[in-house]
Parts: C-alpha cells; sequence; structure tokens
C-alpha cells in the first residue's frame, strides 16, 4: 500500500512584521477572533482564573474546618462557599478547560484550519464567560431589594425545595439559574461544533478508525453533552417557572416533587462526571504512548469503552439517589448499571498498562502527572465500587468518604492528566517548553498535597462526618483528621502556585520548542509551534493512526499493522 | 484541642462515636458485613493492578546506559485474547458483587416486620428532629427513645420519616445507614439496637443555614427504663407554683406561637415541643448541654449557639428572661 505523508513544511511568508501591534489591536484581535485556537487559549486561560477563585474558595472551607467550632467564617458565608466552589470548579473550570484544549488540539489532529462553525465557537466560548461573570455578580447583586448581594447558598445540586422562594429570597438562587442556563448554552454550542468538525473536516486518509484516540474521545463526549445539558437546561427553566410565574412543579409546600429536581439533576449530573474524565483519558491516550515510546495497545478497544461507558453513564444517574427511599427494586436496578461501567473503565486502565509494558518511559513532567493520574484513577474506580453497593452507600453517602472519592477523580484523575497536558500541549501553544525543575517540584508537592489531603479525608466520613457542616463537635474524634486535610490543601496551593509561576515565567524565558519537542506522532507536531492561523500551509494526507510515526520510520510504517 | 498519638491509633477509627465500623444494630450490621467483602475485593484488585503498574512503570524506565538506546522498542498494537480476557475477569466480579449486594438491598428493605415493632414518626424541621409515638401520645424533639431489641424478642423501631421543610437525611452510623426525609414525601426505615446506651448521628442532607447543629441523639433504653420513660411523657407538664410568674411571661409572649406545652395554652407547631423539655440532655438540637445558663442564653438570643436558627430574639428583660428559665427548667 502506498503510504501518505504529511506535508510538515510551512509556506507562511507573513513571519517577519514590521512592528508589534498596539496593545488595543492585540485586545481587538482577541476580542474578535473565531480562530480555534485563539478561543481555545481564551478558554483555558479564563478557566485558569476561576480555578484560582475556587481554590481559593475551598482554601477558606479547610481553614474553617481544620479544628471544631471554629468561628473563622460565618454559617452564611460557608454554605455560600461551597456552593460557589462546586459550581465554579464543575461549570467554569473544568468544562471550560476541557473544551479549550478540544478546542486547540481537534482541527491540529484532523488536519483541519478551523473548526467547522468558527463564529458559533466564538459565541460558545462568550455566553459561557458571560455565565461565568453573572455567577460571581452574585456577590453584588444577589439579594436584590433584601440587601446588598449573596451568593447563593443552596449547593451546586440546588435540591428543591431549598430553591423555592419561601426559602431563597433575593435573587442570589435566580443568579445560579441563570449562570448554569448560559454554561449550558455555550456547551451545547460548543459540542455541536465538535461533532460537526469531527464528522466533516477530517483531512484525506484520515478514516473514523484512524482518528487519533483523543478525537474519538471528544466525539463521544459531546454527544453525550446534548443528552445531558438538555435535562439540566430544561430543570433550570422550570425552576424559574416555580421562582416566578407560579407554578408548583418543585414546590413541595404545593404539592410538587422534590425528588423529581434530583432526577433532573442527576440524569444530568452523572453523565457530566464522565463528560468531565472523559478528556482526561484523551490526553492519556495521547501522552502516555508517546512518553512510553510505544503505540497504544488496544485502539478498538479503547474505542468501544468509549462509546461503552458513553452509553452506560446515561443509565447510573439513581445511584446518587439510593437514600432517597427508591425502593429494592430502583436500587438494585442501579447498582448493576453502575457497577457496570466498572469494566469498560478496567479495560481503558488494562490497555494504558500494557502500553507501558514493554516500552522505554521517559519521565518528564507530563508522563509523571499522567502515571500520578493512573495510580489515583485506579483508586477513585475502587471506592467509586464501594459507593455502587447501595447499602454501603446508605452509610457512605453524603459523607466525607464521597466528597473524598469524589475529588480523587476530578483532581487525582482530571487535574493531574490536565497538568500533564499543560506540560506537553505548552510547547505547541506558545513555543516554549515549560521549566521541567519547575515542574517537578510542581508535581512532587502536587502529589504529597493531593494525598495529604485526599487520602485523609475518606477516614473523617467512615466516622461519620456528613459534608457541608460548617463546624462539628470536638468530642466526635474528627478533629485530627481535618486538621491534616487541610494541612495537605496548603501544600497543594503552593504546588499550584508555582504552576502558575512556571506558566507565566516560561512563556518569556522558556527554551525554545521546535515543531515537535516530544518526539510526537500525531500530525499537531508537524507544524510550527505555535502554529500558524492557517494551521497547515498544505493539507496534510494520512495513511494510519500515526502519521508522524510513518514519516520518521518509512521503512515500518504502522499502515502494516493496522 | 490537644493531639495525642492515641488519636491516630486503629481502635479510635473503628470506635468511634458515630463510625460504621462499629455496628451495633441489624441493618448496620448487615452493612458492615458487605462492607468488609467490598474491601476485601477491591484491595485485592488495587495490589494486583497497582503492583502491575508499580513493576512496568520501574522495569521500563528509559536506560540511557542501553545498547540501543536511540532505537524505539518493538510495537506492540493489540491482542484481542488479552483484552477479552481482562473483559470477562472484571464482569465477573462486577456479578458475584452484584448478587451479595443486591441480597443486602432486600433482607434490609423487606424486612418482615414484627407485631411488636414500635412505630415512630420522624418529621425533619429547619434545624431539628421531630419524634412522635402516635400509638403511645407522645411528641418530643431531638431526643428519640427506642427500645433496645433482643434477638429472641426482636422489638424493631420502625421511623416514618417527612419533612415539614427542605430535605433532611436521618443517620445514625452505629445503627443503620441514612435514609433522606423528603417533603411530600413518607419514607421508612428501622432500627434494632442490640445494646443499651446513647447513639449518636446528625442530619446528612444539607437543609439550609443550619444544617451543622442539626444533631440527633437517639436512646436504646431497656425495656424497664423505656416503660418509665413513656409514663413520664405522657404526663402533663409540670405544674411548680414557685415559677408562675415565669409560667406567665412564657405565655404572654410569641413563645407558644411556636411551642407546645401540654396542659397550657401553648400550641404552637413550629418548634420542638417544650413539654418536658428539662427532661432532655440538650437543647437546640443538640447544640449545647440542657443547663439553665445554656437556656437563659438560647431564649435570649438563639443565634449565639446557632446563628440562623428560625427562632428570632426574644428580647425579654433580664427579670422576664431569668424567670422564663427557671420555668423552663422545671419542665421536667
Amino acid at each position: 500500500m502506498a503510504t501518505q505523508t504529511p506535508v510538515p513544511a510551512v509556506l507562511d511568508q507573513t513571519t517577519s512584521t514590521a512592528c508589534r501591534p498596539m496593545w488595543l489591536e492585540v485586545l481587538h484581535d482577541w476580542v474578535t477572533t473565531v480562530d480555534h485556537k485563539k478561543i481555545g487559549l481564551m478558554y483555558i486561560g479564563y478557566a485558569l482564573l476561576f480555578l484560582v477563585v475556587a481554590g481559593f474558595e475551598a482554601l477558606l472551607i479547610r481553614i474553617q474546618l481544620a479544628i471544631p467550632n471554629n468561628t473563622f467564617v460565618s454559617p452564611q458565608v460557608f454554605n455560600r462557599l461551597f456552593t460557589m466552589h462546586g459550581s465554579t470548579m464543575i461549570f467554569f473550570v473544568a468544562m471550560p478547560v476541557l473544551f479549550g484544549f478540544g478546542n486547540y488540539l481537534i482541527p491540529l489532529m484532523i488536519g483541519a484550519r478551523d473548526m467547522a462553525f468558527p463564529r458559533l465557537n466564538a459565541f460558545s466560548f462568550w455566553v459561557s464567560a458571560f455565565g461565568g461573570l453573572l455567577l460571581y455578580f452574585s456577590y453584588f447583586g444577589g439579594s436584590g431589594l433584601y440587601g446588598a448581594g449573596s451568593a447563593p447558598d443552596v449547593g451546586w445540586w440546588a435540591y428543591a425545595p431549598l430553591t423555592a422562594k419561601a426559602f431563597s429570597p433575593g435573587h442570589s438562587t435566580d443568579y445560579w439559574t441563570l449562570a448554569i442556563l448560559l454554561s449550558g448554552v455555550g456547551t451545547i454550542g460548543t459540542a455541536l461544533n465538535i461533532v460537526t468538525t469531527v464528522i466533516c473536516m477530517r483531512c484525506p486518509g484520515m478514516k473514523l478508525s484512524r482518528m487519533p484516540l483523543l478525537v474519538w474521545i471528544y466525539l463521544v463526549m459531546s454527544l453525550m453533552a446534548f443528552v445531558t445539558i438538555s435535562p439540566l437546561t430544561a430543570a433550570q427553566i422550570m425552576l424559574m417557572l416555580d421562582r416566578y410565574l407560579g407554578s408548583h412543579l418543585f414546590d413541595t409546600q404545593a404539592g410538587g416533587s422534590a425528588v423529581l429536581w434530583m432526577h433532573f439533576f442527576w440524569i444530568f449530573g452523572h453523565p457530566e462526571v464522565y463528560i468531565l474524565i472523559l478528556p482526561a483519558f484523551a490526553f492519556a491516550n495521547e501522552i502516555i504512548p508517546v512518553f512510553s515510546r510505544k503505540a497504544i495497545f488496544g485502539y478498538p478497544a479503547m474505542v468501544a469503552a468509549t462509546v461503552g461507558i458513553g452509553f452506560v453513564s446515561l443509565s447510573v444517574w439513581a445511584h446518587h439517589m439510593f437514600t432517597v427511599g427508591m425502593g429494592a427494586g430502583a436500587n438494585t436496578f442501579f447498582v448493576f448499571s453502575s457497577m457496570t461501567i466498572a469494566v469498560p473503565t478496567g479495560i481503558k486502565i488494562f490497555n494504558w498498562l500494557a502500553t507501558i509494558w514493554g516500552g522505554k518511559i521517559r519521565f518528564t513532567t507530563s508522563m509523571m502527572f499522567a502515571i500520578g493520574f493512573l495510580f489515583q484513577f485506579l483508586i477513585a474506580g475502587l471506592t467509586g465500587i464501594m459507593l455502587a453497593v447501595a447499602p454501603f452507600d446508605w452509610q457512605l453517602g453524603n459523607s466525607y468518604f464521597v466528597v473524598a472519592h469524589f475529588h480523587y477523580v476530578i483532581v487525582g484523575g482530571i487535574l493531574f492528566m490536565l497538568f500533564s497536558a499543560f506540560y506537553y500541549w505548552y510547547p505547541k501553544m506558545t513555543g516554549r517548553m515549560l521549566s521541567e525543575k519547575l515542574g517537578k517540584w510542581h508535581f512532587w508537592l502536587f502529589l504529597i498535597g493531593f494525598h495529604l489531603t485526599f487520602d485523609i479525608m475518606h477516614i473523617p466520613g467512615i466516622l461519620g462526618m456528613p459534608r457541608r457542616i460548617y463546624t462539628y463537635e470536638a468530642d466526635r474524634g474528627w478533629m485530627i483528621w481535618n486538621l491534616l486535610v487541610s494541612s495537605g490543601a496548603m501544600i497543594q496551593t503552593v504546588g499550584v502556585l508555582l504552576f502558575v509561576y512556571n506558566l507565566v515565567r516560561s512563556y518569556f524565558k522558556g527554551a525554545v520548542a521546535g515543531a515537535d519537542p516530544w518526539d510526537g506522532w500525531t500530525l499537531e507536531w508537524s507544524t510550527t509551534s505555535p502554529p500558524p492561523s492557517y494551521n497547515f500551509a498544505v493539507i496534510p494526507s494520512v495513511g494510519s493512526r500515526r502519521p508522524l510515526w510513518d514519516l520518521k520510520h518509512p521503512e515500518d510504517p504502522d499502515n502494516n499493522y493496522e | 484541642m490537644a493531639i495525642g498519638i492515641h488519636d491516630f491509633a486503629l481502635p479510635n477509627v473503628v470506635h468511634g462515636k458515630t463510625s460504621i465500623f462499629s455496628p451495633d444494630a441489624t441493618p448496620a450490621h448487615s452493612i458492615f458485613s458487605l462492607s468488609m467483602l467490598v474491601l476485601a475485593i477491591t484491595l485485592s484488585i488495587f495490589l494486583v493492578v497497582g503492583g502491575l503498574l508499580l513493576y512496568a512503570i520501574i522495569r521500563y524506565r528509559e536506560r540511557l546506559s542501553d545498547p540501543d538506546a536511540a532505537y524505539e522498542p518493538a510495537q506492540i498494537y493489540g491482542s484481542n485474547q488479552i483484552e477479552l480476557s481482562w473483559t470477562v475477569i472484571p464482569i465477573l466480579i462486577v456479578v458475584m458483587l452484584f448478587l451479595a449486594t443486591a441480597r443486602v438491598i432486600y433482607s434490609t428493605e423487606h424486612a418482615p416486620k414484627p407485631p411488636s415493632a414500635l412505630d415512630v414518626t420522624v418529621i425533619g424541621h429547619q434545624f431539628w428532629w421531630e419524634f412522635r409515638y402516635p400509638k403511645l401520645g407522645i411528641t418530643t424533639a431531638n431526643e428519640l427513645h427506642i427500645l433496645v431489641s433482643d434477638p429472641r424478642h426482636p422489638t424493631p423501631t420502625y421511623l416514618t420519616m417527612s419533612s415539614a421543610d427542605t430535605n433532611h437525611s436521618f443517620w445514625v452510623p452505629r445503627l443503620a445507614g441514612k435514609m433522606d426525609v423528603i417533603p411530600n414525601r413518607i419514607n421508612v426505615m428501622w432500627v434494632d439496637p442490640t445494646t443499651a446506651g446513647l447513639y449518636l448521628g446528625q442530619c446528612a442532607q444539607y437543609c439550609g443555614t443550619q444544617h451543622a447543629k442539626m444533631l440527633l441523639r437517639v436512646y436504646a433504653d431497656t425495656p424497664a427504663e423505656f416503660v418509665t420513660w413513656v409514663a413520664h411523657q405522657r404526663q402533663p407538664a409540670a405544674q411548680d407554683s414557685s415559677v408562675a410568674e415565669g409560667r406567665t411571661v412564657f405565655e404572654h409572649n410569641a413563645c407558644i406561637s411556636c411551642h407546645t406545652i401540654a396542659g397550657t395554652v401553648a400550641t404552637g407547631r413550629f418548634g420542638p415541643n417544650l413539654t418536658h423539655v428539662a427532661s432532655r440532655s440538650t437543647i437546640a438540637s443538640g447544640s449545647a448541654p440542657n443547663t439553665a445558663a445554656n437556656i437563659r442564653t438560647f431564649v435570649d438570643n438563639p443565634a449565639h449557639f446557632k446563628p440562623g436558627a428560625l427562632m428570632p430574639p426574644m428580647h425579654l428583660n433580664d427579670h422576664d428572661l431569668a424567670a422564663v428559665t427557671a420555668y423552663l427548667t422545671t419542665l421536667k
């Protein structure tokens, strides 16, 4: 078979412009841009900003809980803090940063020059960004006529009837509702864009079966977003009808149903967790093979497992509701569906293990974060199995054990893989390498802080400490564990600050990266770093899953084996 | 807040006052046994997979001293047999775990209710618990008295639960898993403590500002203790002429809009029933010990113990405050 190879050459004649642009021109350029790379970077920058804000909220929470009967913040402030922390981290950190990487990488990886709908892309970003600002504006305008302002304090699930007018006067809950609604509009827009781009914009030769796994996973994740964001948006509209137009869907004082809201929220909320973790899998699928110097093991199984997770994740939501009294039949069904997810997830872990097996592992900072992800995601999956055992969940549900479990998924899984992705693709995005020395410091500090915080956090849950309490009794034996958890949070903070410093410093002083610093195999490494606005001077064509491997090893190209 | 080394000791973890690993009733016991099985299985999986990962990371690290360091390792693209094996084995584990889980779900949720069972109605309020004994004509708050259950003659307590406002959750870890307390919905759970004594718990579903101080105390009484307690609780409130002034203050203020004291004009239902408030060991749903000084502080300014509690500060002068405190302390 003839081997088609991509054309790495860049025919860019416009690099040596005469003078630096004015700041106003730069600003105008970023605000009006429809370039998928700039929108991707704006998504990432915006998410990092909110990461710092919501991380600071977590720090305040941990200071308050470090010792019993603490009065560092009032109960009202504490309840707002955990509501804002959760809502921000899910909707305005995790979603935008993952969409940011997707936006940046997908066209580059499939050899396209932009997303399918560039202006929809810009619209989705700005509407999501506005949602985040609206959420935080509640601090100023949230109480409406009742006072100066207050953030929502209903928890990030906003369970009915706590959100009813009777229990949540003022406008803080409305700001929350509208912010989530807008974020949902942005998500649907971007998901639509990703699906269309992947279906229609692949370069010649890139069959679906040759797509990088990252692109496959983003396709599945975007399709899931259609199914899951819709009930969330519907629920927000129903809540607004309840609050302003006198419907009583969730108003239990007038015969409404509190459980109905739970179903609407979790049919969004649980698939959402997979929407967030799938991109982390996507990064792992690209980064682990390159630093193990081996092709991904079991590509078709990986695709099948992803699609499997996508489908099964839509049928597990009520495992968040094992304690609402659904009855033995429903509980048993959701035990089974939730445990089933362990099978495709296990396949993924085994395939990563097999990818590493027999390789030559390069311990870059990026790979170290990816290895941390593998271990931590394994543990998070196993505590997930414990929680899927409904009777065990009757004890552990809504306790600090659950808080530890999902932070293990989100921090130990998603955030570790995100850091890995930053160290891996930052050179492509900026043309400069991140400092490996600072990176190692970042890794070890964050690893120690993470384990101190989130390993220990399981214990107060086992000892009966419920979540969302602003203080606790001194005689319960929870203090020592909470103190350790809080001290771990401080160490993580130092790690994250080092990372931010590394991002800024390396932009100006980092080593020049070149087009392909990691000896990579996918198309984004065939163009310059950072890529020109048109990505590829000539649209590449590919003959296998690893076009750059074929280019570098013409004697043994991949398509002999696929 | 001295931290001793014993705080880290395993027995401390296992035998905590609210530890799920220190069960003392059938539902908590069956969860405990199941959880040990689950922990054993997950720990084995962790050791096997984690061990393989660790081995691979150490064994296959890049060694620059290799003679063929410049070459890429052999490229292996996959194997259907291997994929099949690590699909089938997890499926078998999942099926086993599922069957063990389903058994405990059905044995707990579909346990036959013996005729000797005690019935209690639990009503969650922001931010306190109301307990009614429909067959005994008792209403009390925050401190639940139930019977110890002898396995030979089981006397489990069935809790029929609903909420007056937002969602709550009834969680006493040493007795049973939690059950949500939801408005417009009736949930049932049962407990059968095997030893007499005090079991602690608290609300486990975020219900508003003072969710943290919605504590639970469950007293498992011996039959003799329980009979005495019931007889006492069925009495109308104590009439002590030495505190008649305090009673007058109570009855001429807004107190009676929210609180009931049986045998008086106070018939309010928004707050806890105070007929025998002095017989309880804590006030403000477990936030503070039941002492005269604490009652006085709480009546004067409920936010002192529970900022965000729905009881307003009563703005009584010192004289009235002392009188009403004296009255409340006589309501044994």
